[in-house]
C-alpha cells in the first residue's frame, strides 16, 4: 500500500499494476476435471456411473465387430464359421456391395460411369465450398450437371448438350435485356433458353448415335447412388427456388406475393410421402398424354418443391432479422433492386440462415429413403427389398442397417460439420 | 457574422433541390405539412427541432427512402416521381449518412467504400478503390481500410460511412442525426469531418442537435415543429433573436443545460 495515500480519500495511482498469470489450480486439465467432472458429489456419481456404462457398451460391442466375417457368400455359411460365438456377419456388405451402391439393375460393365460421376462430383463442389479454390473451377462447375446426366444415364451427349446450348442462350438473352431491366433480362432469358432446348431437342432425336454410350433407363438407378442423385439434385435445386421464394414472399408486388405465399404454405401443409405418391401416380395427368416425364424427374420436382418451401421460410427469418438500416443503405447508395439483394441483403441473409437451411438439407438427404416406399430401389429399398429377401441374407439385420446408418451419418454429420466451419469463415461481425 | 467560418465560404444562387408544398402521410397521421424550402449550391443547412417533427422525415423524402404523397421535389434539376430509374439517379448523386452508420457488416472497409462506385457508376476496380483511399484519408482512417465495420469504433464507422457516401461524388450530402448514437469523446472527430466537408462546398442538410456545429458551419437553421417549418434564419440571428415562442422554448430548453 506504499503508493496509495492509505490516510487521506484522496487517491492517486502512481504506479500501475503488472498483469499475473491465474494460480496453477486455475487452469489446465486439473482444474477441467475438477469443474466438468467432479463438481460436488452428484456430478461425481454422475461421471462415475456414466464411465461405468460407456465400459458395458464398448467391451459388449467390441467381440461383435472383432469376430465379424467378411468372406462368406451366405448367412448360412457365416454362422457355420462362428459357431455360435458372437460375431457379425459382414460378408454380406461384402459380396452386396454393388447392389448397396448401385441398384441391382444397374449394369456391373457401366459401374464406372457412375462412380466418376462421383469423383468429378468433388471437384464440380470444390469452388461452390471453399472459397480460396481457384475461381476457374467454376466453370467446370458449370457443365459438371450436363456431363453427370450423360455419364449416369448414357445415350447421345447431344442431349444434354443442348440443353446446355439452351442455357447459354439463356444467359446471353439475360444479359443483352438486363441493362433494361432485371426481370425483363429474367423473362427473355427464361424464353430463349425454353426455346432453344424445345428446337434443339429436334438434334439428339435425329442422331441418336453421336458420341453415344449405352443408355441407361432410370428404373435401373439405385442403391445410395441414388440418394446421393435426389440429395444433390435436390439441395442445389432447391436453394435458389427457396432464395426466390422468400424474396417473392417479401415482394410489394401482390400477385408474386401471393403465389409465393400459397405455395410456401400449401407444400409445408402437406407430408413429402404424400407428394412422392403424386409424383409416383397423379402428376403424370398434368403433362401431356405424350410426355413420358421420367419417374426420378418427377421425385426430384416433388423433393425440390418440398424443400424449397422450407428453405424459403428459413431465409425469410433471415431477411427479417437484418436491420432495415441496411436496405437504406444499399437504396441510399443507389444499387437497384437486384444488386441490393445480391450484394448487401442475401449475404447477410444467408449467412444468418446457415444453421436452419443446413437443417433442411441435412434432412432432405435423409428423406430421399422415402422413394423406397414408391418401389424405387434406393440404399433403404435396397436392403428391405432384394437383399433381406433373398435365400442366403434372410435375417442379417443388424449388419444391413447398421451400415445404412453408417453411411447417412458419415454424409449428414460431414454437411453439418462444414457448416459450422463455414459459419466461422464468414464471422465478420467480431462479437 | 464576419468572424465565423461560414462567411468565407460562397453560396451560388444555382438551386439544388426545391421542395414545393410536399405533404407526407404516415396512414391518417399527418407527419409533413406544406414544406416550401429551396437549397442552393454550396449551402449548409441544419434542421433542428424536437423530435418526432419531422426533421428526418424530411431529408429522407428527399432521397426518396420516403415517399411524399403531395407537391413536388426537385433535387438536381430531376423531379422526383414514382419511376425506379429516376429514383435511382437521384439517390447516386445525393449522399446520405445515417444515425446508426449502417456500414455492410459483412464487407471490409474498403468494399463498403467501394461496392457503389463500381456497381453504379460502373467505374473499373483499381480506380474505384484509388477513390476510396483518397477518402479514407480524408476522414483520417486509411490505416482501417481491410478491418471489417465491427472491428471499429463508432465515430470511425460515422467516419468511414462519410467516406462511403463521398466515394459516389455526390453533390448533396444529406445527414441523419450523424452523431447522436456516439460517446461523447467521438462526436468531435465526426463534426471535424463535416466541417471540413462544409469548407470545401459541399452542399449539406443535416438534421442535428449539435448547436455549435450549426453556429460555426451553417448558413441557414430551419427550425421545425408538428410537421412544419416554424423558422428559418441565418445562424447569428436564429440563436440570439428567435422570434417564434416554440423556437425559443426549444432553444431554452436544449441550450439551458
Amino acid at each position: 500500500m506504499s503508493d496509495t495515500h492509505a490516510q487521506t480519500v484522496a487517491f492517486v495511482r502512481e504506479t500501475m499494476l503488472p498483469e499475473q498469470p491465474p494460480p496453477a489450480s486455475e487452469a489446465g486439465v486439473i482444474k477441467w476435471m475438477r469443474e466438468n467432472l467432479f463438481k460436488g458429489w452428484f456430478n461425481s456419481i454422475l461421471t462415475i456411473l456414466s464411465l461405468y456404462f460407456i465400459f458395458k457398451i464398448v467391451t459388449g460391442a467390441y467381440p461383435w465387430f472383432a469376430n465379424g466375417i467378411w468372406t462368406t457368400s451366405s448367412l448360412a455359411e457365416c454362422r457355420e464359421i462362428l459357431d455360435g460365438a458372437t460375431g457379425a456377419c459382414f460378408s454380406v456388405l461384402t459380396e452386396r456391395w454393388n447392389q448397396l451402391l448401385f441398384g441391382f439393375t444397374y449394369p456391373p460393365e457401366a459401374y464406372w460411369r457412375p462412380t466418376l460421376a462421383f469423383v468429378l462430383l468433388i471437384v464440380a463442389i470444390a469452388p461452390v465450398l471453399y472459397p480460396k479454390a481457384p475461381r476457374q473451377m467454376l466453370f467446370f462447375t458449370g457443365i459438371y450437371p450436363f456431363l453427370a446426366y450423360w455419364l449416369i444415364w448414357g445415350g447421345t451427349l447431344l442431349t444434354p448438350l443442348m440443353v446446355l446450348l439452351g442455357f447459354v442462350a439463356g444467359y446471353f438473352a439475360f444479359k443483352q435485356f438486363e441493362r433494361q431491366s432485371f426481370a425483363m433480362g429474367l423473362v427473355a432469358g427464361v424464353i430463349a433458353a425454353i426455346v432453344v432446348i424445345w428446337a434443339g431437342g429436334v438434334v439428339p432425336a435425329s442422331m441418336p448415335d453421336v458420341l453415344a454410350i449405352q443408355a441407361i433407363p432410370s428404373r435401373d438407378l439405385g442403391g445410395f447412388m441414388l440418394n446421393m442423385i435426389l440429395g444433390t439434385v435436390c439441395v442445389s435445386l432447391s436453394l435458389p427456388l427457396g432464395i426466390l421464394l422468400a424474396l417473392g414472399r417479401q415482394s410489394s408486388m401482390p400477385i408474386i406475393k401471393w403465389i409465393c405465399v400459397i405455395f410456401i404454405e400449401f407444400i409445408r401443409g402437406v407430408p413429402l410421402i404424400t407428394l412422392l405418391f403424386v409424383a409416383n401416380v397423379v402428376l403424370a395427368y398434368f403433362f401431356p398424354p405424350d410426355a413420358n416425364i421420367d419417374l426420378v424427374l418427377r421425385v426430384i420436382i416433388m423433393i425440390t418443391m418440398f424443400s424449397a418451401a422450407y428453405i424459403a421460410e428459413v431465409i425469410r427469418g433471415g431477411l427479417a432479422a437484418l436491420p432495415r438500416g441496411q436496405y437504406e443503405a444499399a437504396d441510399s447508395l443507389g444499387l437497384d433492386y437486384a444488386q441490393s439483394m445480391r450484394l448487401i441483403i442475401l449475404p447477410q441473409a444467408l449467412k444468418i440462415s446457415i444453421p436452419g437451411i443446413v437443417n433442411v438439407a441435412v434432412g432432405l438427404f435423409k428423406d430421399t429413403t422415402l422413394v423406397s416406399v414408391i418401389s424405387m430401389f434406393d440404399l433403404v429399398g435396397m436392403i428391405r427389398g432384394p437383399i433381406l429377401a433373398s435365400t442366403e441374407w434372410n435375417g442379417v439385420y443388424w449388419e444391413l442397417w447398421g451400415f445404412a446408418v453408417f453411411v447417412f451419418f458419415i454424409v449428414c454429420f460431414s454437411i453439418s460439420k462444414y457448416s459450422q466451419w463455414l459459419e466461422r469463415q464468414l464471422a465478420t461481425d467480431h462479437r | 457574422m464576419a468572424d465565423t467560418a461560414h462567411a468565407q465560404m460562397a453560396v451560388s444562387d444555382e438551386v439544388a433541390i426545391q421542395i414545393e408544398n410536399m405533404n407526407k402521410w404516415y396512414g391518417t397521421f399527418h407527419v409533413l405539412r406544406d414544406i416550401d424550402l429551396t437549397v442552393y449550391r454550396g449551402e449548409r443547412i441544419v434542421i433542428a427541432g424536437p423530435s418526432g417533427s419531422g426533421k428526418s422525415t424530411l431529408i429522407r423524402c428527399i432521397n426518396a427512402l420516403e415517399e411524399h404523397q403531395k407537391g413536388s421535389i426537385t433535387v438536381d434539376g430531376t423531379l422526383l416521381s414514382s419511376d425506379i430509374k429516376n429514383i435511382d439517379t437521384i439517390r447516386s448523386e445525393v449522399g446520405m449518412v445515417f444515425q446508426h452508420f449502417n456500414l455492410f457488416p459483412h464487407l471490409t472497409i474498403l468494399e463498403n467504400c467501394t461496392l457503389a462506385p463500381i456497381w453504379v457508376r460502373k467505374i473499373p476496380k483499381r480506380e474505384a478503390e484509388e477513390t476510396a483511399m483518397h477518402f479514407l484519408e480524408k476522414v483520417k482512417i486509411p490505416e482501417q481500410a481491410n478491418k471489417y465495420p465491427g472491428q471499429l469504433s463508432g465515430g470511425q464507422q460515422q467516419r468511414v460511412a462519410i467516406a462511403r457516401s463521398l466515394c459516389m461524388r455526390p453533390r448533396i450530402m444529406l445527414f441523419d442525426e450523424p452523431t447522436s448514437a456516439l460517446d461523447p469523446e467521438m462526436i468531435k472527430e465526426v463534426l471535424d469531418t463535416m466541417v471540413s466537408l462544409a469548407e470545401e462546398g459541399m452542399t449539406m442538410l443535416c438534421v442535428t442537435h449539435e448547436m455549435g456545429f450549426a453556429r460555426q458551419v451553417a448558413n441557414r437553421v430551419i427550425f421545425m415543429d408538428a410537421g412544419q417549418i416554424v423558422e428559418q434564419n441565418e445562424p447569428e440571428e436564429f440563436f440570439n433573436n428567435p422570434q417564434n415562442d416554440r423556437t425559443k422554448l426549444f432553444l431554452s430548453q436544449i441550450l439551458g443545460h
